[in-house]
Formats: C-alpha cells, structure tokens, sequence
C-alpha cells in the first residue's frame, strides 16, 4: 500500500494555475524525486506537502491519513530547505532541538536525541557553534540532522545541494544516500539536476509546467523516456534526436536515418503505429553511438558507419565526439584516447537496440 | 614627454587634493559655527555678549546661565526653569518610542510573513500615513483628545505621537523583515512553533540593528517634535521644546540671551547624545525614512 | 504507467481545519487591525472630518453645517495665504535646489578617499539630529542684526557690514532658508554619499579605460546614476518643506509682520489663534493636497517596483 499519495493536486497562484492535477504514489522507505526545469512546480508542490501552501483542490494523503487540513507541524514531516534555514540565533544544538523543544520533549529526551543524531551526522564538535560559524557542507548536515531528530514519516529536501560547490554536492549527495539505506527512511526530494535524480531516486517524477510528464525508476526514465520532453531532460550530454522516416518494403516495416545509411528494423508489434511514409524521431543516446571499440558486442544490431567530426570534446573518462552526416549532426560518446580530429572522418557505430522512436507531432514516444 | 605630462598631472592632483581637503574643512567650520556661538554664548555673562564679540571664546567660563536654564528662568508665569518641561519630554518620549517600536515590529512581521489578500493596500495605508501633513489632522485630535480628557496631558501626547509614528516603525520593521529569509519561518512552522513563539524565538532576536534605528529615529522624531506639542499642551504641562519656544520668544523683561542658549542645549542634549554613541544607526534611520528598501 | 489503487482512507475527508488552525490562520489579521484600525480613523477619518469642517463656517468651534467652498473662497481671497504661498515657493524652491546642489557637492568631496571621512561625516549630519526649535533659536541669535554677525563683522573691522535679514520684510524669508539648507543640506549629502558608494566600481573604472577625465566621468556616468537618489532627496525635502512650522516659528515667529508666513503657519494661527476653523481646515486640505500630489505618485511607484 503506498504510504503517500497526491491525489489530482491542483494549486492556482492568482490565475495562473501552477499544478495542474499531479497524481503520485510513494511506498514506505522509498525515495521520490521530483525533477524538472525552473517554473515547473516541482517546489510548489513540495510546499504543498508540507502544507506550507493551501491546495486548490486534491488530496494529500500520508500513511492513510488525508492531511489536507493539517498544519505543517502536525503532519510529522520534516523539511531541509535549500538555504538550510538554520536559526541564526541559535546554536546548532538548540536548532536541532527546537523542534522538539516545541513539542514538549522534557530537556534529558532533547539533550540526549541530540546526542544521537550528532553523532550519525559527525557533528559533535559543532554543537555549540552558530550557523554562522559554519561551513555550507557543515550547514547542510545540521540541517539534515534537525530534520532526523524529529523522526518524522517522510522526509522533504528542497533542493538541499544546490548552494555547495561541484565536488562537496557529490561526497553529500553520497551521504543522503547512504543515509536513506541506512534508516530506510521516506523521502521526497525536490531538484532541477538530473544526475542527483538518477542517483538518489528509486522513483523519478519528471514535471514540467505543472503536469507530470512521466513516472518511473531512474532506469526506465533514462532508457524509455515517455516523450520528447523527458529524453532530452534527463541525461547529459542530451540525447540524440534524429529525423527519420518509415519505409515499408517486402510486407516489413524500417525506419531509415540519414538518407538510406541507417536502417531500424521496426517489431511488428509497433508497425501498425508506423504507416508508410511516417517521419518520426529518433533517439539515441551519446553512449549508443560510439567508436567500433566500444560498441556493446551484445548488441543485436549494430551500423558502422563513416562520419564527418566536427568537434571533439574530451572530457578525461571519455570524449565526446560531434559528427555530421546528411546535415544532421549527433553526439557520440568514445573512448577517452580515441585519436581523432575536427575535419576527418571517423567509424561510427550505432547501437540500434537503444534507439527510441517519438511521434514529431504528439512527442510521445512510440513502442 | 610622457613622464612629463605625468608629472604634471601628479602635481595638479596634489593642488586637487588640498582644494579639496581646504573645502571640506570650510565647510565642516560652518557647520559647526551655530553650536559653537551657541555653546559659548552660554557660558558667557550678559555683559560679555552684549559687549564682546559672538565668535570670541568666553573671557571667564561661567555655568551660571545653564543653571538659571534649568532651575530658574521665567517661562509663562511660572519661573522654575525648563526642568519640568525635560522631565515632561522623558515622560512622553519613552513610553511612545517603546509603544510604537513594538506595534511596529509587529506589524512589520504579519506584514512580511502572514500575508493576507490586501497586505499591500493595508501597508499603503499605513505608509502614506508617515508623510500627510499634521496639521490636517490637527483639528479632530484636538476635539478627541478634549472629549476623552487627553488634552494638555503627558498620556495624551504619548498617544497622538504612537498614531503618527506607527507608520514609520512599521516601515522599517516591514522592510528588515522583508530581506528575512521565509524559509525560516516556514522552517520553525514545520518545527511546531505558533505565530508568537516564531516572532520571539525566530525573529525578534535577529532584529538589534532594527529596533536600535527603530527607537533612535522615534526618540529623535518625538523629543524633537513641536507642532504637537504646541497644539495639544500648554503651561506646565509643555513639552521641552515647546518650552525653549516661550522661553526664547518672551518680549517681557531682559533679554537673556545666555539662558536661552543654555535652555537650547539642554533640549538638544539627547538627542545630540544619542547622535553621537549611535549616529551609524541614526544616519539608517533616516534612510530608511528616505529610500525605501 | 503506474495506476493509482484506491486507498482506505482513514480520517473523514474535508473535515475542514480544526478551530485551533483556524484561530492560527487568523492571529496574524488580529494582531494587526488595532494599529490598522488606529490609522484608519486617527488618519483618514480625520483627514475626512478636516475635510468636512473645510466645508462649514466653523470658527472658533466647529460646525457642522455645510456651506460648500465658502472657506476656500475666502482662503483665496486673503492676502495672508497668498504671501503664505508665495513664500512657499520661495522657501521650496531655494531649499530644495540648495540643499540638493551643497549636498551633492559635499557627497563628491568626501568621495575622493577623504582619510578624515569619519571626523567629517558627522559634523555635516549632526544639525540633523537636532530640533527645529533648537536650530531656530540658534540662528535667531547667530543671525540677530544688533549682536550677532554683523557686530562680529565691524568687530573684524568691516564697518559697513549690513545683516538685517531677521528684521527686514523683504529678506526675512531667507534666514528661513539658510537656517533650513544648514539643518537638512549634510543629510542629503549622506543620502547622495551612499548613492555613490552603491555604484559599481567596474562601471568607473570602464569609463577611466576608456579615457574619460574625471569631471566627465561625474557628469556623464555617475551623476545620472545618482537619478534615484536625486528623486528620493526631492521628495523628502519637498514634504518637509510643506510641512516646515516649528522653524519658521522658532526663528521669526512667522513675522516680522507676515514676512514669513508659511501655509503651515498661516493654518495654525486661523485655526487656533484667530478663529477662522473652517479656513484653517481650507489651508490644511490645500496643504495635504500638495504633500499627495508628491508623494503618492512616488509611493506607488516604489511599492510597484518592490513587488515585481
């Protein structure tokens, strides 16, 4: 039984209607993340849950309780909000005990719940700074330990990474992972970064102007992404869209790029979706276009084909390599000492296993 | 050539400078020229001012006009100094700073943080409330302040300068809230604390600088304030400014000019006292009054 | 596609919030509409009833029966208001331009790296912190035609030095003025000081890779920079200067005869000294219509700005 549930959510800010009608489910110990660009009310929604905003209409529903009309502190939820929002009048002791302060915990129960969670964080020794002797990665886990402290049911993380610099936003980004296994607890956590989506979620919901767009694990959101939106959201270098069109020859369906140089054989189980002459869109992948050295020997169809570069972009683990052919131009993911150069040609080859086909008109994807 | 021009150009940036710094100093001296006459043509004897010369340094320093200031000088009929009339300003001015910092802090905070439809109107209001002209207002208060028995009283001055100052307080409280970070208060709303435990605990300690502008910018406003004073007291029951008036502009007798200036640096001691320990904060009052945000 | 199982849900739904987060949702309009009530009536409803009276023929008490514009014809057909007016714009006018221009200089002195910057800021602010009263009744004696800066002049040996502006009709308004750029002149300075020091350094320093000499650099980059703070310091000085009384009384007491007569003062010897209410009531309504012909034009601007 799923442990959250947002029922047909809908929240109007003035006129404009900023959710329009988000159904999610979460089970117990899972971990949600909701992604997505700027303006798409990912936030929203997580004030939402927390009951930091009103809702139009819909239900919130947390453990079979529907909280609509709860107020925030009563709905045992806790929150780490992207500046921290740390007290600046309190020690990091006080901060982390506040909550229970206000709840009416006796000072030993605070004192030692303190305690405890200080020492899961590693922060023992901060106890008695302020915030603002802090430092932002000492910050975000006082943070994190003002929402621990409370043992809440679920757990909300708006956008928590988002002020640490690269390398810190990974060793923390590991952390909440780690931490997640360990207490198995239920969160929800908001971000605009795809790879903190990938890496933190066991479940993606990818929003976008206040609709979901899709609802997966990070696997299926990445390998088959529901619409034209979601593949070129998630993944990075953004995947390939590659005009092609379906010719029917000999009672069997193909799909044929770049001129005649590629051709996709199409299952019969989607070919009544293709008619003869249908342009679609094909996604592929950086990592499915590689050097002939690289290509997945498992891979049932692969096309070697010669490409112009031009531009080559190493990045120290590979290198990204842009090739043109037919005046469409792709990116391709190759070994990192692949000896190529702007201006020659270069073997390509193309994973087909990986191609995902999209309708140009709706952007859906067609299986 | 090129090392010439810059010579030159060094030099006459060193003329700049001392025309500069010759400006500034000028300038500072007249500024200061007023306190300085008024200053020593207190300490001086009558016979010195009438005499002597305005800009001289008193031949033989005497606190005798300072003290017939306070204790004794004739003001209206009474001769008992401006004493009284200081105590009255003390008696007005603190519980009406203290009244209008803290509705003001309050506002400020439901303002910012519990906002309602129409906040913007409401605060509106309450700003352009800040800048009408007393005297538009003058006429009512004096008929209620009659009715309810306020008139020519300390509470009644400590009232009409907590209606016309709640705007202000509420600016500058509004306008520090306002760059107070919401999550906070959404934090500790997520914590369990209520609407009064956020203010006290949450924000009111990260609020110094703005109840010291606060208080600076009401304390300065009230004791200074005349046209208020003048309407809705009278005798004994003066404010000290309106006070220093009667004193000063009295046609009977011998013109004391040495009392008078004493009288006017006693009714600009405190808030030239206050000037001086917090005058960063002053200065931010004044602003805040000024530029909004 | 994930599907959605219904839920047996357990508390009744839409029960609405409880009486305690009602309460909670309407503590913070509680604690606001005292001091929202209080300014309603102690402001706009006095305001409306300053209004009314200026409709009546209340004299020494008020009336309350209408009349129409009776006290403002006879506003306006008193030779007190119009020199009340006339000084007005004299006053506003020279006020304002020289405390804009001594303030804007002063700001641009003690922005080129003054090392006394911390010994001089006060001096030119601290006549700010004191009373009008105060500032009048200092001037009133510096000023005074028998011992003040004229004797100190034949002192010095200028035997002809003539200063009666305190006690000559035709000058008396501008002890006024020198008396009011004196007090309010080191505050806009400070307001155009921290107008300067909130420009960026890098637009400056632009303008000298590109060669500007440093008079251009002030007249054609920074001081149009400075337009906002420009406005701010009009409209300070300019409600000030509408509502100014206590110095004029302070200093002149309005005479010698009418010779300074301001709107503020004129309101306040009709109203309470000569009984004539209806057309003290008449002068207060003239002077809060100029005060919100300046000032809410600027407020709205302001809040619109703030809220984009």
């Amino acid at each position: 039984m799923s442990f959250l549930q947002i029922k047909n959510l809908r929240k109007k800010i003035g006129n404009a209607e900023v959710l329009k009608g988000i159904d999610i489910e979460l089970e117990k110990g899972g971990f949600l993340v909701l992604v997505g660009p700027s303006g798409c009310g990912k936030s929203t929604l997580l004030n939402a849950i927390a009951g930091l905003l009103p809702l139009t209409s819909g239900d919130i529903v947390i453990d079979g309780h529907v909280v609509n009309d709860l107020h925030p502190s009563k709905r045992d939820i806790a929150m780490v909000f992207q500046s921290y929002a740390l007290y600046p009048n309190m020690t990091v002791e006080e901060n982390i005990a506040f909550a229970l302060e206000m709840r009416g915990v006796d000072k030993s129960a605070r004192a030692e719940a303190v305690k405890s969670v200080a020492k899961t964080l590693q922060i023992e020794h901060l106890l008695k700074r302020r915030p603002s002797q802090l430092s932002g990665g000492q910050r975000q886990r006082v943070a994190m330990g003002r929402a621990l402290v409370r043992q809440p049911r679920v757990f909300l993380f708006d956008e928590p990474l988002s002020n640490l610099d690269a390398k810190l936003r990974v060793e923390v980004r590991a952390e909440i992972k780690a931490l997640h296994q360990n207490t198995n607890a239920t969160i929800v956590y908001v971000t605009h970064d795809q790879i903190e989506a990938m890496t933190l979620a066991t479940k993606i919901v990818v929003l976008k102007e206040g609709t979901v767009q899709q609802v997966g694990t990070p696997a299926e959101i990445y390998n088959h992404p529901a619409n034209l939106f979601v593949a070129d959201f998630m993944g990075s270098p953004a995947m390939n869209m590659l005009k092609g069109k379906v010719v029917s020859s000999d009672g069997a369906s193909r799909i044929v790029l770049f001129g005649d140089d590629v051709t996709i054989a199409i299952p019969p189980s989607v070919s009544a979706a293709l008619p003869q002459g249908k342009e679609v869109i094909v996604g592929l992948r950086p990592e499915a276009i590689s050097d002939a050295g690289l290509a997945d020997p498992q891979a049932r169809s692969i096309a070697h084909i010669d490409a112009d570069v031009t531009m080559v972009e190493p990045t120290g683990s590979d290198t990204f390599v842009t090739g043109r052919l037919h005046g469409m131009s792709f990116t391709a993911r190759t070994r990192a000492d692949v000896h190529v150069a702007p201006g020659q040609k270069f073997p390509f080859a193309f994973n087909l296993d990986k191609a995902v086909v999209f309708d140009p008109e709706s952007g859906e994807r067609i299986d | 050539m090129s090392a010439a021009q810059e010579t030159v150009s060094a030099g006459s940036a060193n003329t700049a400078r001392y025309v500069i710094y010759a400006c500034l100093i000028i300038l500072a001296l007249l500024y200061l020229l007023p306190l300085y006459v008024m200053i020593t043509t207190s300490l001086k004897s009558l016979d010195e001012i009438r005499a002597g010369d305005m800009l001289a340094l008193p031949r033989d320093p005497s606190t005798a006009a300072w003290v017939k200031a306070w204790g004794e000088a004739c003001i209206g009929v009474t001769c008992g100094g401006i004493k009284g009339y200081f105590w009255n300003s003390i008696r007005m001015v603190v519980p009406a700073v203290v009244i209008s910092t803290l509705l003001g802090a309050l506002n400020g905070y439901v303002l910012t943080k519990w906002r309602f439809p129409g906040h913007k109107l409401v605060f509106g209001m309450m700003l352009f409330a800040c800048f009408i002209p007393f005297q538009a207002v003058l006429i009512p208060m004096a008929r209620v302040l009659g009715t309810f028995g306020l008139a020519n009283s300390t509470a009644g001055l400590v009232f009409v300068h907590v209606v016309y100052g709640l705007g202000f307080t509420t600016l500058f409280f509004r306008n520090y809230y306002e760059a107070f970070p919401d999550e906070l208060v959404k934090a500790a709303m997520i914590d369990g604390a209520g609407f009064f435990r956020i203010f006290w605990r949450i924000l009111l300690p990260s609020s110094g600088p703005i109840i010291v502008v606060t208080i600076i910018y009401q304390f300065t406003n009230i004791w200074n304030d005349f046209l208020f004073g003048v309407s809705f007291s009278s005798g004994e029951a003066s404010p000290m400014t309106v006070a220093l008036n009667n004193l000063v502009s009295s046609s009977t007798g011998v013109k004391e000019y040495n009392v008078d200036m004493a009288a006017a640096v006693f009714a600009a001691l405190p808030t030239l006292f206050v000037y001086v320990v917090a005058g960063r904060y002053f200065v931010r009052g004044l602003m805040a009054g000024a530029v909004k945000g | 596609m994930t599907t959605i199982e219904p839920v047996p849900v357990v508390e009744q739904r839409r029960s609405g919030p409880s009486f305690a987060d009602r309460l909670r949702g309407t503590l913070p309009k509680i604690v606001l509409a005292p001091s929202f009530a209080i300014i309603l009536v102690f402001v706009y409803g006095f305001i409306l009833w300053t209004v009314y009276l200026s409709f009546t023929r209340s004299r020494i008490l008020p009336v309350y029966d209408l009349v129409g514009l009776d006290a403002y014809y006879r506003l306006w057909s008193q030779p007190n208001w119009y020199m009340a007016m006339k000084n007005l714009a004299i006053f506003g006018v020279l006020y304002i331009g020289l405390c804009i221009a001594i303030g804007l200089f002063i700001a641009i002195l003690m922005d080129q790296r003054i090392r006394a910057e911390g010994v001089l800021r006060p001096i030119f602010l601290y006549p700010m912190a004191l009373s009008f009263v105060v500032t009048g009744t200092a001037w009133k004696w510096f000023l005074n035609p028998g011992l003040g800066l004229e004797k100190t002049m034949h002192n010095l040996g200028w035997e002809s030095f003539k200063f009666d502006w305190l006690v000559n009709t035709d000058m008396a308004i501008y002890t006024v003025v020198i008396a009011g750029v004196w007090q309010a002149s080191g505050f806009v300075m400070a307001m155009f000081l921290a107008g300067l020091r909130g420009i960026d350094g890098e637009i400056i320093k632009a303008a000298q890779i590109d060669g500007a000499p440093t008079v251009s650099i002030y007249r054609r980059i920074i001081i149009p920079l400075l337009r906002p703070v420009f406005l701010s310091a009009f409209i300070v000085l300019a409600h000030m200067a509408i509502k100014s009384y206590d110095l004029v009384i302070a200093l002149t007491g309005g005479g010698p005869g009418n010779a300074t007569e301001l709107p503020s003062t004129f309101m306040y010897s009709y109203t309470f000294t000569r009984s004539q209410m209806a057309v003290g009531s008449a002068s207060a309504v003239m002077m809060l219509m100029g005060i919100t012909a300046i000032i809410v034009p600027y407020l709205y601007s302001e809040l619109r700005e703030k809220h984009q």
